[in-house]
């Protein structure tokens, strides 16, 4: 190891080689190669039992690691007293915990106990540390409720309060956004962000909401099948096809750049045929996919709003090449779909759609629409 | 912060004047009727007849002292069982810790009484002390398998019937006329307990006590759950293993002593918990052994006097004032859950 592991020592806040975690000695994630620098962010992401939990609590030394070796502030994790370590790692579950006749002003304050003594009395900088953690996180309106009568989500970030009030080098959170709402999500997010970023916290988490994951992370690291899968940036994680595999979703059923997902497309020939477009069509596709009615749709561009959520949800999509002519072709294979499908749904100005589609009036007249600018179809 | 700290002084002194208010309550109030003066003039070392003398100062004065001094132990050893198991409803006597105390000082006392030989305190105390340690281990070994905080509680009931049965059997075989006074202690009382008895019960239960202030922060560190409590630097392992030693300690001097008392030590954390609106350990622990002194000389002196010239046992009256404490801390917490 020796050179290596010198400036793997000094670059990286913390680090793993080959570390393995699991329950009762038997590895659930072995093989586990972390690096996370000061200041920055990693992400864990991975399905429902692949053991990101088990990560994040063997990093916070909460289990016993089945082998391998992990680095925190150079030193071996396992070599810091209980004391030591308390002052660098601080932690957030999801596990409820329901201490009696607490406010939030003492949870938060319990992140000072490292630091205080023999009796625990907190001193007047104690103080100032928690008044600040509350008010970063925006619950010093909460200080003195009872903690166990606040709700979940302000309890997530009660916890956070108390996790920063430790002051740790590194935040270690399980699924902090659980229980959130989504301007807490993103609130909740922002100050992760901030902390990473003004005071170097380095911050390893596990999300679920993998657009958020996307948008926080320096680092991601997949788990899945015992072992870290992908590790990298965003931009190197989310690449086409990868989520799909990690989750087994089917292919295409994850948008990799917006993180969008949409329901399974409704069975069998196309009924109805959408006219869209500029995104006009997306609520009439999801109102079909609910109603279980199979649908065509088009002509849309690759780089229309549209189109991954056609690409999703229609049985067939005619589209053209982005930023180029619409082909004689696609036209006719429209109109070959209005035809057999009987029905038209037109999203569009007719104008606009006539345009697009020359001859299209004639058409219409033909499935009896007559001023169809934006027909919704009713239950069938 | 400046409001809670008065209101908890006015708290102690409440409790304070209580216990002392109760001391001198069942120092005047007994089946022989003693003057007030010359109550006073006894201890004050003036007394001139004898009789009296001993009754006040031989038999009810260590008799007051030992309820005032077991009953905070009790009430201690019920709050840490409390934070140990995460349960509100835990106690020394509901987890059969007591029961297992009282096997264990009933099987030495007719060993030793059998061969006609004294026991001393600190043997009966060191005897209590295994047969709680030991009931205590079988109750956290069962804490491991059934997490619920009821099954728990059912289930250190039934450590406690199976040790209370087997003291049953042993007292009913070892007939001798000193059994008739194992059989009394074995319902539990403060009576025939001396100045000694005092001095060693004193000894353990304030070092205990002590002991038991010095994990004050632990304990705060303790209540937000294990995961917690070692993020905080906290060795939770030696941690659970203090608070089990020193619970079973207290419960074992007291049953030691005055056999199992039921209820004190769920109802009086309970009750100083509410009054004080805060669990904070430092707060709530010298609370619990004030509050404990003073329900224990109350319900001591309803068992003296409600049926005199009969005494009642201990439990009878713990129960009665104990048990709806109790319900109502269940029904507060099914409501709190929703």
């Amino acid at each position: 190891m020796g050179q290596k592991g010198e400036s793997l020592r000094e670059e990286f806040y913390f680090y793993t080689q080959a570390w393995a975690v699991g329950y009762h000695k038997t590895p659930l994630v072995k093989d586990i190669r972390l690096r996370l620098k000061k200041g920055e962010i990693l992400t864990l992401i991975g399905p429902n039992g692949a053991g990101k939990t088990t990560v994040l609590k063997s990093v916070a030394r909460q289990l016993e690691p089945l082998g391998g070796m992990a680095f925190l502030d150079g030193k071996r994790l396992e070599q810091w007293s209980n004391k030591e370590l308390s002052t660098r790692t601080a932690i957030v579950l999801t596990a409820r915990v329901r201490p009696e006749l607490m406010t939030c002003q003492e949870v938060v304050a319990t992140g000072r106990y490292p630091y205080t003594g023999r009796f625990g009395r907190l001193s007047g900088k104690d103080k100032e540390i928690v008044e600040e953690a509350m008010e970063l996180v925006h619950i010093t309106g909460l200080a003195h409720e009872d903690f166990q009568k606040i709700s979940d989500g302000q309890r997530q970030r009660v916890m956070l309060a108390r996790a920063i009030s430790q002051e740790p080098d590194l935040l270690v959170l399980d699924e902090p956004t659980s229980f959130l709402d989504i301007r807490y999500k993103l609130e909740f997010l922002s100050v992760l962000q901030g902390l990473a970023r003004k005071r170097k916290l380095s911050i390893l988490l596990s999300l679920h909401e993998l657009e958020l994951a996307g948008c926080i992370s320096d680092k991601v690291a997949c788990v899945k099948g015992g072992r870290i899968d992908r590790y990298g940036t965003p931009e190197e994680v989310f690449t086409p096809g990868y989520i799909e595999g990690l989750y087994q979703l089917a292919p295409g059923r994850y948008d990799w750049q917006t993180g969008g997902v949409e329901l399974l497309p409704p069975k069998g020939a196309p009924k109805v045929f959408v006219l869209a477009g500029n995104g006009s069509g997306t609520p009439v596709y999801r109102r079909l996919q609910r109603e279980g009615i199979p649908f065509a749709t088009g002509i849309l561009w690759e780089n229309d709003l549209d189109y991954p959520i056609a690409k999703k949800l229609a049985a067939e999509v005619v589209e053209e090449k982005a930023f180029c002519r619409i082909g004689r072709e696609k036209v006719d294979r429209a109109r070959k779909l209005i035809k057999d499908c009987g029905e038209v749904v037109c999203t569009l100005g007719l104008e606009q759609a006539g345009e697009l589609y020359p001859g299209l009036e004639e058409w219409l007249k033909m499935a009896e629409l007559k001023a169809p600018s934006c027909r919704i179809l009713g239950r069938h | 912060m400046e409001n809670r700290g008065k209101a908890y002084g006015a708290m102690y002194l409440a409790l304070f004047f209580s216990v002392l208010l109760l001391l001198a309550l069942n120092l005047c109030i007994g089946t022989v009727d003693i003057p007030l003066g010359e109550i006073a003039a006894i201890l004050g070392g003036r007394g001139t007849d004898a009789v009296h003398g001993g009754i006040v100062l031989k038999l009810r004065l260590p008799r007051a002292l030992a309820a005032a001094i077991l009953g905070g132990g009790l009430a201690l050893s019920g709050y840490l069982l409390q934070a140990f198991f995460h349960n509100p409803i835990a106690g020394p006597f509901l987890l059969g810790v007591s029961s297992g105390a009282k096997l264990a000082v009933a099987l030495v006392m007719v060993l030793f009484l059998g061969k006609s030989m004294a026991v001393s305190s600190g043997a009966l105390i060191g005897a209590a002390f295994a047969g709680a340690m030991v009931s205590m281990g079988v109750v956290v070994l069962m804490s491991q398998v059934m997490d619920h905080m009821s099954t728990l509680i059912v289930s250190g009931v039934m450590v406690g019937y199976i040790c209370s049965a087997i003291t049953d059997f042993v007292v009913a075989f070892a007939d001798d006329a000193d059994i008739v006074n194992l059989h009394n202690w074995s319902k539990g009382s403060f009576s025939g307990i001396g100045w000694e008895d005092v001095a060693v019960m004193a000894v353990v239960i304030f070092a205990a006590f002590f002991c038991v202030l010095m994990l004050s922060k632990s304990m705060g560190a303790y209540g937000l759950g294990e995961v917690y409590a070692r993020n905080m630097g906290l060795d939770v392992g030696r941690f659970r293993v203090a608070l089990v030693a020193l619970s079973s300690l207290l419960s074992a001097c007291v049953t030691a002593f005055a056999g199992p008392v039921s209820f004190v030590g769920i109802a009086v954390p309970h009750l100083v918990k509410y009054l004080f609106r805060t669990t904070k350990p430092l707060v709530v622990v010298p609370a619990c052994f004030l509050g404990g002194a003073a329900f224990c000389l109350l319900c001591d002196l309803l068992a003296r006097v409600l049926l005199a010239p009969t005494e009642l046992s201990i439990s009878t009256v713990t129960a009665v004032f104990g048990a709806p404490v109790v319900i109502l801390a269940m029904a507060r917490r099914a409501k709190e859950r929703g």
